[in-house]
This record gives structure tokens, sequence and C-alpha cells, in this order.
């Protein structure tokens, strides 16, 4: 059966993310001057615009910001899942990431409520970041 | 601060009609709002030699459809928050000897060519997100569950406008609303429900602005714009920002109050950008009318209604008016000043501000 969801377009800056997503990381850019972390990727440091950019693996845990609840069918490809869960979560090194968080009831997913990353293959070149709830 | 301060007037407004109108699209609708403005202002359009467009695909068109060569021209992005900055880029030209007439013009076929604001693809698509009302509800949640606020007082903004517009003829919704229509609604995305949205309507809107001296000889009584700000919050616009835009909103109120020399309690109404009800909250608060949280309490008993103390969005506004992205809020600031508004009129109109909270988050204050 082929993947109905919308896909990620990569492109030179997200390419990074998307491998090692496929291989079960998650990595950030983080820069080599100011040490400052960022998503989505972006070409030079955008807090102090150095070019020494790298990717680094991090740590895949979080807190989740807020939390929505999708009704509405916008997109066809998802009308099984509905009513699914979308959060927002502020990732360990600073960045925020939106994401589904899997695994548990919608009464359960509480604001504050640690997470960590976990990924689910959607096509061969597309492994999706998503989060579970830490251990307590 | 006193650069602006009334140097500038509205002197021509029009609404397009608002629905759906399949046989127009957005450049006629435009052009039909513009001969109205030029007609309420009692210019002739070669006068015009300042155009800004918003929403239209193309400025080049727009100038084509209406055979006008002016000096200048800008073509703005079809953000809704764009209307505070169109005004602004107005306010600039007139100011700095620019243009000496300068058109806003705004069309929008988004109902006919069924805009859907979801879906499609985007940074978090693939994760399902994919609209700017989950952007709000996103927001909504946290808020809702800090200040513990239960949906029958967030009901009273959609209840409230939807009372407005039945006062206004041009609205799009002229049913009632009641309590239950609005909790037995379904959600869109929670914890928003189907009232808390704004519509999704054709319409054009079109706002002419000249400097006070050249709108004195002119055929309406001039409203001025006393003070315009913007602020932005657009460094990690791919998320919604934790802050609420208080910071820009903040810094906005520092300028604007100021710059007009009015201050909060000297306003007939405001006018507050409701692409999705919870945002009128966020501003009231922003711009210091209640404390942070206190608005779902400040909202209740009448005082945001024509008659209390600060009526907010009288035309019905986007909730219940019209989706102009902004447009349609400041023509009614407009008319109330001119006291134009018939059954909805904010008696003894004096002053009105205008606040759209969003990545760039604008507000106007407009005065008679």
């Amino acid at each position: 059966m082929t993947y109905a969801k919308p896909l990620p377009s990569i492109d030179r800056w997200n390419k990074p993310f998307w491998d090692a997503a496929r291989q079960g990381e998650l990595q950030l850019q983080t820069c080599e001057d100011c040490g400052h972390w960022w998503f989505p990727p972006a070409p030079v440091c955008p807090s102090c615009l150095s070019t020494r950019v790298t990717w680094k693996r991090a740590s895949g845990r979080g807190k989740i910001w807020s939390r929505c609840r999708f009704h509405h069918i916008y997109d066809k490809a998802f009308a099984d899942e509905a009513p699914y869960n979308v959060c927002m979560i502020e990732l360990e090194e600073g960045p925020l990431f939106i994401s589904n968080v899997v695994g548990a009831a919608w009464e359960d997913i509480g604001i504050g409520d640690a997470v960590e990353a976990c990924f689910e293959k959607a096509t061969e070149e597309v492994t999706l970041v998503r989060f579970k709830l830490a251990e307590k | 601060m006193t650069l602006l301060r009334d140097e500038i007037a509205v002197v021509g407004i029009a609404n397009g009609p608002f629905g759906s109108f399949p046989e127009y699209d957005d450049y006629a609708q435009m052009a039909i709002a513009f001969k109205a403005a030029l007609d309420d202002a009692g210019l002739e359009k070669n006068q015009i030699d300042g155009l800004i467009t918003h929403r239209l695909g193309l400025y080049t068109r727009a100038a084509e459809v209406l055979g006008i060569n002016p000096d200048y021209a800008v073509p703005l992005l079809r953000h809704g928050r764009m209307s505070g900055v169109a005004i602004q880029n107005g306010v600039a030209a007139l100011l700095t000897g620019q243009a000496k007439y300068v058109a806003l013009v705004y069309g929008n076929n988004g109902r006919s060519v069924r805009d859907l604001y979801g879906g499609g693809g985007g940074l978090w698509a693939p994760f399902g997100m994919s609209s700017p009302g989950a952007e709000h509800a996103l927001l909504y949640e946290r808020y809702r569950q800090k200040y513990a606020v239960t949906p029958e007082k967030l009901a009273t903004v959609s209840l409230t406008l939807r009372e407005h517009a039945r006062l206004n003829p041009e609205a799009v919704m002229q049913k009632p609303l009641t309590l239950d229509d609005y909790m037995n609604a379904r959600f869109i995305v929670e914890p928003l429900r189907l009232f808390d949205y704004c519509l999704i309507n054709d319409g054009a809107v079109v706002m002419i602005l000249t400097t006070k001296d050249r709108a004195k000889d002119l055929k309406q009584p001039p409203v001025y714009i006393s003070g315009v700000s913007t602020a932005t919050d657009l460094a990690n616009v791919s998320t919604p920002p934790r802050g609420y835009w208080r910071e820009a909103m903040a810094h906005n109120a520092e300028r604007v109050y100021p710059m007009a020399g009015i201050d909060r309690e000297d306003l007939s109404g405001l006018m507050i950008y409701d692409n999705f009800a919870p945002n009128i909250l966020y501003s009231l608060e922003g711009y210091g009318f209640c404390k942070e949280g206190e608005a779902p309490d400040f909202i209740q008993g009448g005082r945001i209604a024509l008659g209390g103390d600060l009526p907010v969005n009288t035309s019905g506004g986007h909730l219940s008016e019209s989706y102009m992205q902004g447009w349609a809020l400041n023509t009614e600031a407009v008319r109330q000043l001119r006291h134009q508004c018939g059954k909805r009129q904010i008696k003894d109109a004096k002053a009105i501000q205008y606040i759209c909270s969003a990545a760039i988050c604008s507000s106007i204050i407009y005065r008679r």
C-alpha cells in the first residue's frame, strides 16, 4: 500500500535531519561558535550568524508545551486516525518541535509531561520523529 | 512621538458585498470597491498616486484592472497581518511625500476558490499539523488549562459578535447564535469549536488615505490616523509563540498611545483581529485592558457588547461579519467615527483602536 500522507520536502538544509531519523536518531543543528541549537534547519546560526554549523545527536528528551486534537479532516489521508493529537514539544536542547504523542490516550497527554523521541518508518526514505510519554 | 498624530486621514472607504461570488474574481471585487471608495471620498481615479495591494496575486494586474500608473506601488503578501502593515506603509508614503492619495486595495475570493486553511504541505504537515487554527488551538489549550477557562466563558466572544452582526445588514451571519448552538457545534481542532473560527467568504475592501490638509476639501468628514505601530515575533515563526505575542503587543502599546495622545480610557471601542476567538483575549491582555489571565472574566457581563464599557468588533468581526483579514474592521472603525453605523452606532464615538495580534502585531488608533 502506498503511503498517502504528506511527506517532508527534503532539501539541502534538512537532509541530515531525515537521514538521521532513518537511522533512529534525532539530530539537530548546533553552532560550533556559540553552542546554540535550533530547528528548523538553517544555513547559519540564527543566534550569532556563524556559518560553523554542525549536526549533533540530541537527547530526544523533551516536555509537552501544549496539545491539540484534530477532529476536522483537512486531508483525507488522516481520516482513519481522527481525532488525532498534535503536540508542541520543547526539546531539552531548546528547539521546539511539533509532532504526535503516540501510545497514549488523549486524557493522559498532559502539558508539562516528559516525552522521548521514537521513530516510525513511513517510506523507504522517510522515518518520522514522534514522541512517547517518558517512563515515570 | 507626535510626528504622526492626526497628520493623515482616511477619506474614502468601501466594502464590496460579502458572501460567495464565483461570477467575479478578487480583482473584479476590488475594482468595484475601488470605484465606490473614490465616490465616497469625492476623488477621481487619476488622483490616486499611491497603490498598496494586499492578498491580490499581482499588483501589476491590480493596476492594470484599475488603469492607473501610481508613483508609489507596493504589493503585500496574503497574510492577514498585512492589513495593518499596509496602513502603516500608506501613512509613511504620505508623510514622506511619496504620494498624495494612497489607495489600499484588498480582494478576497477565498470562498469561491475553496480556500481550506488546512491540509497541503508545510514543515509539520507529515504530522497532520497543517492549519492556522491548530496553532491557535495549541495556544488556547495551554491558556485555558493555566487559567481554568470554561468553554462558556470563551463562548461570550462568539455570541457577542453574532449579536453585533445582526445589527449589520452587510454581515454574512444573520441568524441568532445561542450558547447551546455554540456548545453543541463540533470541534474543529480541539479545544476550538466551529464558532471560534472565522468565516471564509469573498469580498473586497478599499481605503483611501491622504494628508490632513488635503482631507479638508473632500466629501466625508475626515477620520484621522492618530497612532500606528507594528512589532514582530518572527524569529521563531515556525511554531506558535510561547509568549502569546505579549512582548510585541507591549511594545506597540508603549508607542501607539503616546503617539496618538489617546489612552485606553479615551477609547470608544476596539476592533480586534478575530481570526480565532481566543485572539481577542490575548489582545485585551497584551494592550493592558486587563491583566494576563483575566480576559475571560473581563469580557463577561456585556462589557465588550454594544452599550458596554468597551464595545469590540461592532460589525460582527471576522467571526460573524466577514473575513476580510482586518480590513473590514478598519473600515468599521472609520464608519463608527463618522457616525454612519445606524443601529450598531457607538454613541458619540470619538476614538477607536484597531489591534491585530500575529507574527506581525499591528495597532492603529483612529479619531474623529
